[in-house]
């Protein structure tokens, strides 16, 4: 059983990171390629959370059922997940501001399609 | 006030940007000049005076709180992280005459960024911090909305630079789960094995900083980012926040992963790092990403040194990042000179625009002469330092990487003042001119006092490091490799009591380092010849062989192709290490 | 490169990606295992500076380091999209439009008006109960942002422009920064260390209890709230106005 959870949760997260990447990879639009960016960074939440689990362990609130004797998940990689929920945010919104003003520049978003910079 | 030093490097800097973005609108722009300025001064002297020691923040004991660790190492890092935010923003005293204080905003916080990361002594923060530098930087990269180049370098820079911290993330995060510890120090404590799972996770972790640090194949983005970025921002990207990736590696490996022998993985990418590095710099026109190549081709001699991990070497190496960070700054700020007067950065364009001004040619090929190795300048110091501390071979090849980079910034030094036939100004498709680049300042007819200041300043601190040769630097490499002393410092707060690394001369680096600046001279001369030579020789010399121009063709430009490298070099790294 | 050939390389780098991560997950214990030495730390922290919800403690408290570093990427990732979307020195900024009031139908605006003091509510529960329960500063900031953007879609853009949120807006934003760096400093001067808890930590559960932590959480709301109006009226902008 646990080793199910194990399996089934860092393949999920490493599925993600990869998935995401070849997303990029494939992309024929910068604003596909910044979203496909954030999926490989949830994989990172998935791999973060799972880290942190205990079975049987509730909210990391206390008082809510966590002060008495039940024990509560890890509330460290919470904290780190929420970090990086707020970066991935803010990244995104500054690639895709950096997106529209390739769009006007360049007169396209496709990747294939920008030739500035080569050698 | 001790116990505030290292908070006020990471906390003055964004408090001065809030003010200025808060205030900027109406203030004078000699005012916000001024005092960002002073902001990034102050950081630099801060850096002289930091008393060794971990601060934790909150008083929180290490292990649960977050400390910002001083040591000899960080010091020193975090004095040539305001010395050259300082000429930075002197240089740009003139530029983006944008009314408010975006570009003095961003690079302040960019400092703190730099200064955070150096800082750090928790691998986490060290991201978050690692994500601030990358904010700030793919922002500053792109400053140049209206050239089509600089948003395109701009946004590869920000997407391979995010994918690597989200892989070191992954790293952070199963290293977590092993040792349920996120500080350097109590990781350390935690005494990893050597095994093939603890070989994993240097790997994971390393590929963030790997990425910053443009080592091959991770550094694709490099190159695309220097070229674009405003002439002042390239004095950081190159001078201090890709060292400060090779600077992560060296410290997470020496802390943290101290039982893993890394030294064959980490030499061979630093050499193909290094060559790549050379070739690429010595097939560019385009002088900013000349410079960009040269760049990672110095890397790739750090991370020769770090691979050696011995005191010496470490000495060598950040003593080399100070000249280095020195003479490629004013390199990159004399470009900016000629962007300001011709409009241009393309070596062919600007062939014989300085037949007047001299004085901007001499200083370039001053600074040729010092990434070859001439002594005294502090770069030669370094370099010297490490290939005493490598074996013969690889000594001869890092010798060879400098000498190559050299010639290059030489060649196109005596262009400047035009000796030698320039060659037919061939547009290709392999290949980024330097034509069309956007000026950054209104067409100067006079140079303001600033502009010549800011080389003059820097070619003179890597003069003055030579020539000091101060023992700052010996205790910083000592600390960087003395993994344990770390630990007690944090831990135990108790400073280490090993004796710093010797940072002097030697017969043999400064005979070598005369003998290598002596060939960049020829070399360069040869190149700028080339088509003068005797059709028998000219036969001999191979033009554009199938090799280098699919070297080039690597160099796309394209994120996706980018992207897949990083996997490879993930790839390319874990098996180094394994079978090393 | 071919995409064929830069496909093939990437499942050659995946691969070992994937080697290397499971690698690393062979060596650390299963998932839902009971050890957790830092969380045994962060609730004994938790419980000391009486913090119910463990997260904010960490987040604003043992670990508020990390939260500094990621209100200052906020506010540089703000700073910058200000800057890269100011309207280049070959483009011109319209008048607002008409306003297109009418274009939306009466339902729209009729939810819009509703929602928009029901929204601001909830944000400023969430921001100031951030110590207590799931919530925060930026998570509060998040929904209060959202309010001031169903002005646009209850009215129009030209009612969201005559708020004028790109004036003050971005004004207004590195005001988190400095409130949580003031507060910072105040715990260095205060002797608890930089962004200790400054003030008395109270009785845990207590809707005043850890005021620092509350502090903290207003200071990223204010950053996060005005640093998302920032964010999304410059996106408006570039839309509607800039040619």
């Amino acid at each position: 059983m646990t080793t199910l959870l194990t399996v089934v949760a860092f393949g999920t997260a490493f599925w993600l990171v990869v998935v995401g990447a070849y997303g990029i990879l494939r992309s024929d639009d910068l604003v596909h390629a910044v979203v496909s960016l954030s999926v490989a960074q949830s994989g990172t939440y998935i791999l973060l959370l799972a880290v942190g689990y205990q079975r049987d362990a509730t909210i990391p609130i206390l008082g809510a059922g966590g002060a008495g004797s039940t024990p509560i998940v890890d509330p460290v990689v919470q904290a780190m997940t929420l970090t990086d929920v707020v970066v991935s945010a803010t990244v995104t919104a500054l690639l895709l501001a950096l997106t529209v003003q390739i769009a006007k520049r360049h007169g396209t978003v496709d990747p294939d399609a920008l030739r500035e910079l080569r050698g | 006030m001790t116990t505030l030093s290292p908070v006020g490097v990471v906390a003055g800097p964004i408090v001065v940007a809030a003010l200025l973005l808060v205030c900027g609108r109406w203030l004078p722009r000699p005012v916000v000049d001024g005092v960002a300025i002073l902001t990034t001064a102050a950081v630099g002297v801060s850096g002289a005076f930091l008393t060794p020691g971990a601060v934790t923040a909150g008083g929180w004991p290490a292990g649960v709180g977050i400390p910002l660790v001083v040591d000899g190492a960080s010091r020193v890092l975090v004095t040539l992280v305001g010395t050259l935010a300082t000429v930075a923003l002197l240089f740009s005293w003139r530029y983006f005459s944008d009314v408010e204080a975006h570009f003095q905003g961003l690079v302040l916080l960019f400092v703190a960024g730099l200064g955070g990361f150096a800082l750090s002594g928790d691998l986490f923060d060290m991201l978050v911090f690692f994500e601030l530098m990358g904010a700030c930087g793919f922002a500053l990269a792109a400053y140049k909305i209206e050239e089509a180049r600089s948003l395109q370098g701009g946004l590869t820079f920000g997407i391979v630079n995010s994918l690597g911290a989200y892989l070191t993330l992954c790293g952070i995060g199963l290293l977590y789960a092993r040792t349920g510890t996120l500080g350097l120090a109590p990781l350390g404590a935690a005494h990893l094995p050597a095994d093939t799972a603890t070989v994993a996770a240097f790997v994971l972790v390393s590929t963030g900083w790997l990425v910053k640090a443009a080592v091959v194949p991770f550094h694709f983005w490099l190159a695309d980012a220097h070229a674009v970025a405003p002439t002042p921002v390239c004095v950081l990207f190159s001078g201090v926040m890709a060292p400060l990736g090779v600077y992560g590696l060296a410290r997470v490996h020496a802390v943290v992963f101290g039982a893993l022998d890394v030294t064959v993985a980490l030499t061979v990418l630093g050499l193909v790092t290094a060559v790549l590095g050379a070739v690429m710099c010595v097939l560019q026109r385009n002088v900013k990403r000349l410079l960009a190549y040269s760049t990672i081709a110095h890397i790739g001699t750090f991370v020769v040194a770090v691979a050696v991990s011995s005191p010496e070497a470490s000495a060598g190496w950040l003593t080399d990042v100070v000249g280095h960070a020195g003479v490629k700054g004013a390199l990159f700020l004399l470009v900016g000179v000629l962007l300001a007067r011709h409009g241009s950065v393309d070596e062919i364009e600007l062939g014989g625009s300085c037949r007047r001004s001299r004085g901007i040619a001499a200083l370039m090929a001053l600074g040729g002469l010092a990434l070859a190795g001439l002594p005294p300048f502090g770069s030669a110091l370094g370099k010297g330092l490490i290939e005493q501390a490598v074996p013969v071979p690889v000594a001869v090849v890092l010798t060879l990487v400098a000498v190559l980079t050299g010639a290059a910034v030489l060649r196109v030094a005596l262009r400047l003042v035009g000796i030698g036939p320039l060659p037919a100004d061939r547009a290709d498709d392999v290949r980024t001119t330097g034509e069309g680049e956007e000026r950054e300042t209104r067409r100067l007819e006079r140079l303001p006092v600033t502009m010549l200041a800011g080389p003059v300043l820097l070619l003179g601190g890597s003069l003055a490091v030579g020539l000091l040769t101060p023992g700052v630097l010996g205790a910083a490499g000592t600390a960087l490799v003395d993994g344990a002393g770390y630990r007690d410092l944090v831990l135990g707060g108790v400073p280490p009591t090993t004796p710093p690394a010797e940072v002097a001369w030697s017969a043999s680096g400064l005979v070598v380092g005369t003998a290598a600046a002596v060939v960049a001279v020829l070399l360069a001369l040869g190149a700028v010849y080339a088509g003068r030579l005797p059709t028998v020789l000219r036969r001999r010399v191979p033009r554009q062989n199938r090799a280098v121009l699919g070297l080039e063709r690597l160099h796309s430009g394209h994120v996706g192709d980018y992207v897949a490298w990083v996997f490879v070099g993930i790839t390319a790294l874990g098996a180094l290490v394994l079978l090393g | 490169m071919s995409p064929r050939v830069r496909l093939v390389l990437f499942l050659l780098g995946a691969a070992g990606f994937l080697t290397t991560g499971v690698l690393a997950v062979l060596g650390a214990p299963p998932v839902g295992t009971d050890v957790h030495p830092y969380r045994d730390a962060a609730v004994a922290g938790a419980l000391a500076h009486a913090t119910a919800n463990v997260v904010s403690t960490v987040n604003y408290d043992q670990r508020a380091l990390d939260t500094l570093g990621e209100e200052t990427i906020l506010l540089a990732s703000v700073t910058a999209a200000v800057a890269l979307l100011r309207p280049a020195d070959d483009e011109r900024v319209d008048v607002p439009p008409p306003d297109v009031v009418r274009s939306r139908s009466p339902a729209t605006r009729l939810a819009g008006w509703l929602l928009l003091p029901a929204t601001l509510l909830v944000g400023l529960d969430v921001v100031l109960h951030g110590h207590l329960t799931p919530g925060g500063g930026f998570q509060g900031g998040v929904v209060l942002a959202t309010a001031v953007h169903l002005l646009y879609l209850a009215g129009s853009f030209a009612a969201l422009e005559r708020l004028r949120p790109r004036r003050w807006a971005p004004v207004a934003e590195p005001v988190g920064a400095l409130g949580f760096v003031g507060l910072g400093v105040a715990g260095s001067v205060a002797g608890v260390g930089f962004l200790g808890g400054v003030l008395p930590f109270g009785t845990l559960g207590d809707p005043l209890s850890s005021p620092t932590v509350i502090l903290l959480n207003v200071a990223v709301g204010i950053g996060v709230g005005f640093g998302l109006v920032v964010l999304v009226a410059q996106f408006l902008r570039q839309e509607v106005l800039v040619r």
